[in-house]
């Protein structure tokens, strides 16, 4: 079922620390209960296409928030905030999760929500989902990766005291169901570290669905990109519509 | 690959900024990822920012795997040409506008 009449905004939220935080929220109209997704945006930051990603999850029924990560860096195009963040070595994992449960909070406290939220991250935000679905598994019920990098670490660069700890190894506290979605042709993460992430999750008997897509590199589903592939893209949105319904109504 | 990872160049110089106004930049930041704006998978990308004034403003480029390593072929190239021209030059007794220390052209700023 899709909602073609609804609502999007940009909202202020309570953020890590109980810093006032800048979100895009958008929600379906119309009578009922609807649940909730945080959407963790890419690495490139809060840009255009994650407004349009999340009124496409609203579209579809879902009350969506995008927290603005990088927030705190000041106003300014998402290019050149982006750009700092990066020159600052990026945002500290404890501070996306406070961010995020924020989020979290702020879609439960709406009048339409139905009480269920769960959480989707697109590139180095998938690895974030994947990590606040691991540190705060009770504020989840459910979880997509879209192709996170490095939740599986082998370069010892890629830990410092922003990002301490590999998000695979944390693992064992999702209490969530997982979707994931691969492009076989990305490198980060590539074939094998998809292997190896499905292997520890399989090891520790976690509810996961994962998904491997021929033809289809990092950021597939970005329209705006040349990584864009159309018939993989409307699968894995129709997969993410699907997951979220079953299991937050 | 969306890692974070950035090489950090010093350099001394100006770029032309935001608003068509020059800045000085002291810093170049350095990766090879996914771009922001170019239609390539991946770039070369440089943002020239001063961080002694704050690295607000940036001059950013995106720019191909092959044309950054022509880019960087050019650069030796033009400063090797450069060289001699000036070696030529200094041995005429001409003044040159570049000539001078690195603590000559920072004093300028």
């Amino acid at each position: 079922m899709s909602y073609p009449g609804l609502v999007a905004d940009t909202v202020k939220f309570r953020a890590h620390n109980g810093d006032t935080g800048d979100a895009y929220y958008a929600w379906p109209t119309g009578n009922g209960k609807f649940p909730g997704v945080v959407l963790i945006h890419h690495m490139p930051g809060w840009d255009e296409w994650i407004t349009e990603a999340t009124r496409k999850l609203a579209h579809h029924g879902f009350g969506t928030i995008a927290p603005h990560l990088y927030f705190r860096e000041g106003p300014g195009s998402p290019d050149d905030v982006g750009a700092r963040v990066r020159a600052a070595g990026g945002v500290a994992d404890e501070q996306v999760i406070g961010d995020a449960k924020g989020a979290a909070a702020y879609l439960r406290a709406q009048p339409h929500a139905n009480g269920k939220v769960g959480v989707i991250g697109f590139c180095s935000g998938g690895r974030h989902a994947f990590l606040i679905s691991c540190k705060a598994p009770d504020d989840f019920n459910a979880l997509v990766d879209c192709w996170g990098g490095n939740v599986v670490v082998d370069d010892p660069k890629a830990l410092n005291a922003k990002r301490p700890v590999a998000p695979i190894d944390l693992a064992g506290n999702i209490k969530c169901p997982i979707l994931g979605l691969f492009g076989n042709d990305d490198e980060n993460p590539n074939k094998d570290q998809v292997n190896r992430t499905e292997a520890v999750l399989k090891k520790l008997g976690k509810d996961y669905v994962f998904h491997r897509y021929d033809g289809a590199g990092h950021a597939f589903f970005n329209a705006a990109r040349v990584a864009y592939r159309a018939e993989q893209a409307a699968d894995g949105w129709a997969k993410t519509f699907a997951f979220f319904h079953k299991h937050l109504g | 690959m969306c890692s974070y990872i950035v090489e950090k160049a010093g350099m001394i110089g100006t770029a032309k900024g935001p608003n068509s106004r020059w800045m000085r930049i002291d810093t170049a930041n350095v990766y090879y990822d996914h771009p922001y704006e170019a239609q390539l998978d991946h770039a070369l990308c440089v943002d020239f920012v001063c961080e002694a004034d704050g690295g607000r403003e940036r001059v950013a480029i995106e720019i191909s795997r092959e044309s950054a390593l022509d880019l960087i072929e050019k650069i030796k190239s033009a400063l090797a040409s450069g060289d001699t021209s000036h070696a030529q030059a200094a041995q005429a007794n001409m003044t040159c506008s570049l000539k001078g220390s690195r603590e000559d052209i920072a004093a300028l700023f």
